[in-house]
């Protein structure tokens, strides 16, 4: 009886039902051997139900892509998870930090006098780190004061996995949502205009070649490795690293462009070819990334611990207030760049039509070109913004790139200044929502807000109808 | 270097759970992609609403579970209509954000500790298996042929999920040729001329959402017996790629191309790695090269190396018809 619905719903599936009477036969007998298949399964239903709970497990481990036979066994835990614990740039000793696993607890560690805790697990999976409140010395407190405990997911051959545990004066006192509510909007403002270095960069190159880069999260954390490579790996301080890498980035966006996008529009690759081609790049990428920077993810050398400066009801970091203010600076140049010059004319120009760009004159490829070199240059740049707040990761890229799509879809697919409202937008709400649904569901907020906004207003709130076609 | 060794893992796994998963995901995208021109970066979801349902059906609501099996089909209809009804109108690469977002938005609402009765937060949840492998006839011991045996429990597995391959796509050739699959190959091809037909465009993409959809759930079912849990994290846009790497490799919109595509591509992936294992233990690959970690990371370099050089040299696969393949965003 319970095979029904699914064998009717495979009927009215067919919608018409087909001419030839041979196939129509077969079909009912593939129909009738798939609700065979059912009925074997749902047969022994209530065996199942009256069966004791404790599964033998086939012998597979739970690893996604691990395969079983390939797992080497009897090898040392070399996984961890790691931290330092600092308040405004003083290390924090003698705090105790426990890991859990199912409510289990694996290990503890206490920090040292430079205030680093390591714990070693049995392996890849997910665990919870728990903070000891009561062991933090007198006037410490965390900077949210319910973010005692982090879930830390240790995969396969990471190293230490990083538990960032946030400490600061205090500042949750009365953390009614109003209190809360300026310092948020502070928070999404940052966060927003650091999107924005991605999504403008995302939507000029969807803009003038028509190409839904997937890569694009790749970009920034390539900016924000390359950067960290050349602060802690060469020794430079962050501010010329940056303005090094920016360059660095641009150039290799310009070649990236010349050696793969644009023989890819010369041979005629469909743009859904090339979307595809763009998840196959973002993965090669990505993991690369993974090989050689390896998993754990690190800090600059230089700004990452701080002291919030008090401005009234909200207290910013003062590398934030760089980082606002050097994105408000970017941004700006490149809106009215796009608006004044010649080259951000004959940029709109191929955006609205290629074809009628080039018969007056205009060099498609080179417009493409220096696009390609701008999009990664200031994804480069938002890369090394987003890594100061959030640490250089692998994934740092891949956890921005939907909330760019949401931020350029948003504002309207192919406009500048469309990106950077959308992507304000994305930002506050991001962190606004905290006030209402739990931290660690904010990118799911958005992500609902994505979805949303295509369905109703696919044109994005500054995009005009036609463009979208 | 053993190449005994390297020979017996990836003859294992050439019909081993990960190619069995695959496979069925694959044929699912290749109803969305391959015949009907969908861009559905999110199989992902379907397949953990397959996964979720038993797991969490048994678990949290405490059904039997032949009862769970359609409660993560319908889960995963569900998801279908939730997708369709708002998005099918909208363009190919618009559809792709949309549905890839729901997985993401599926796979962080999983694993978050709001719903960790339901789904077991990030941790996820075990000990839903036991109803589907009480129905193993067969006894213990060794099943197989040479390095391709497996021990009772997974031979089961491996069965009827093989079975369900046949069947699954039996029922997609015998649709295909049906006047309903020349309609979705018309969509694929033309929109707007199967709508000047007369066709309901929209209703035809929807019903191929769900079918594939709910080929998808299968895929997560064999998933999440195979490994007698579920874990949200495994439920990431990776394995929605996977899938798409396999199914172009075979050949989008033929019948057999996902499935021989999900056998060789993760028969190559596992030899690869096992080659990579092998000579590293001999000493052939310094550590400033490659890590004895990072071999498992090598895997998806590959799979991003295999969808670029297919998509740009080779984009109907190893048995596709290049004529079949004329995509395009609208």
């Amino acid at each position: 009886m319970l095979v029904v619905p699914s064998s009717t719903r495979e009927e009215t599936a067919l919608g018409h039902r087909p001419a030839v009477p041979a196939p129509r036969r077969a079909l009912r007998a593939v129909l009738l051997g798939l609700a065979a298949v059912l009925l074997l399964l749902t047969g022994g239903a209530p065996a199942a139900a009256q069966a004791p709970p404790p599964p033998p497990a086939p012998s597979a481990p739970a690893a996604p892509s691990a395969d079983p036979s390939a797992a080497p066994d009897g090898e040392e835990p070399v996984e961890g998870i790691a931290g330092t614990l600092a308040n405004a740039g003083e290390p924090v000793e003698g705090v105790e930090i426990a890991v859990e696993q199912d409510g289990q607890e694996v290990g503890t560690a206490t920090t040292d006098e430079q205030g680093r805790w390591r714990v070693p697990v049995p392996g890849p999976g997910d665990y919870t780190v728990l903070l000891d409140v009561e062991t933090l010395p007198e006037g410490t407190d965390l900077r949210d004061e319910d973010a005692s405990s982090r879930d830390v997911t240790v995969r396969e051959g990471q190293g230490n996995a990083p538990a960032l545990f946030l400490l600061g004066e205090g500042r949750s006192g009365g953390s009614s949502r109003l209190d809360r509510a300026p310092q948020l909007i502070v928070g999404g403002l940052q966060f927003g205009l650091v999107l924005a270095m991605g999504a403008i960069g995302l939507s000029l190159i969807f803009g003038t070649t028509g190409l839904t880069n997937f890569a694009h999260g790749e970009l920034i954390t390539g900016g924000a490795i390359l950067g960290y490579a050349l602060n802690v790996g060469l020794g430079l301080n962050l501010i010329p690293a940056t303005v090094i890498a920016v360059i660095v980035g641009g150039v290799l966006g310009a070649l990236l462009d010349r050696g793969l996008w644009r023989p890819l529009r010369k041979r005629g690759t469909s743009l859904i070819a090339q979307l595809v081609v763009s998840i196959g790049l973002s993965f090669v990428l990505r993991y690369l990334y993974l090989i050689y920077y390896e998993g754990s993810a690190r800090s600059y050398a230089q700004y990452s611990t701080q002291s919030p400066v008090d401005l009234g009801p909200v207290g910013v970091l003062p590398r934030d207030m760089v980082i606002i203010a050097v994105s408000l600076l970017v941004l700006v140049a490149v809106g009215l760049g796009l608006q004044r010059t010649r080259f951000g004319k004959a940029t709109r120009a191929v955006a609205d039509n290629p074809s009628l760009a080039a018969t007056s004159g205009i060099d498609v490829e080179k417009v493409n070109n220096i696009v390609w070199a701008m999009g990664t240059a200031l994804a480069v740049l938002g890369g090394i913004f987003l890594a100061l707040s959030q640490q250089v990761g692998y994934q740092l890229g891949q956890n921005a790139l939907l909330l760019l799509f949401a931020g350029v879809t948003l504002g309207g697919l192919g406009t500048a200044y469309g990106a950077l409202v959308g992507s304000l937008v994305i930002g506050l709400f991001t962190q606004l929502s905290t006030l209402f649904i739990a931290a660690e569901l904010q990118v799911v907020g958005a992500l609902v807000i994505l979805i949303l906004i295509l369905v109703v207003r696919p044109q994005g709130i500054l995009g005009s109808r036609e463009r979208v076609g | 270097m053993d190449f005994g060794v390297i020979f017996d893992r990836s003859v294992f796994a050439l019909f081993a759970d990960q190619s069995l998963i695959l496979a069925l995901a694959a044929i699912g995208l290749n109803v969305h992609f391959g015949y009907t021109g969908l861009l559905n970066f999110g199989q992902v979801g379907f397949a953990a609403m397959g996964a979720y349902g038993i797991a969490s059906g048994v678990t949290y609501l405490e059904l039997p579970f032949g009862v769970s099996l359609l409660l993560g089909i319908a889960l995963a209809v569900l998801l279908a209509l939730l997708l369709g009804v708002p998005t099918l109108r909208l363009r190919a690469d618009y559809l792709a954000i949309v549905t890839i977002a729901s997985s993401e938005v599926i796979r962080l609402t999983a694993r978050s500790a709001e719903f960790r009765e339901q789904t077991g937060g990030s941790s996820g949840l075990g000990g839903f298996a036991q109803g589907f492998y009480d129905l193993n006839p067969f006894g213990p011991g060794s099943y197989g042929i040479g390095p391709a045996s497996y021990d009772s429990n997974r031979f089961f597995l491996l069965v009827v999920g093989w079975t369900l391959v046949v069947l699954c796509s039996l029922l997609v050739f015998l649709l295909m040729r049906s006047p309903w699959g020349r309609v979705l190959r018309g969509i694929r091809e033309d929109e707007d001329a199967v709508r000047s037909l007369g066709k309901n465009v929209v209703g035809y993409k929807m019903q191929s959402l769900i079918l594939g959809g709910v080929f998808g759930a299968f895929s997560g079912f064999a998933f999440a017996l195979a490994n007698s849990s579920v874990q949200p994290d495994n439920y990431g846009t990776q394995f929605t790629f996977l899938a798409f790497a396999a199914m172009i490799l075979g050949g989008a919109g033929r019948v057999i191309g996902p499935v021989v595509g999900a056998i060789l591509f993760q028969t190559l992936l596992v030899l690869v790695e096992n080659v990579l294992i092998e000579a590293k233990g001999a000493g052939y690959i310094s550590d400033a090269v490659l890590s004895g970690n990072d071999i498992g990371a090598v895997r998806f370099v590959l799979v991003g190396v295999v969808l670029m050089a297919l998509m740009i040299f080779r984009p109907q696969g190893l048995f596709g018809d290049k004529k079949e393949l004329a995509l395009d965003a609208r």
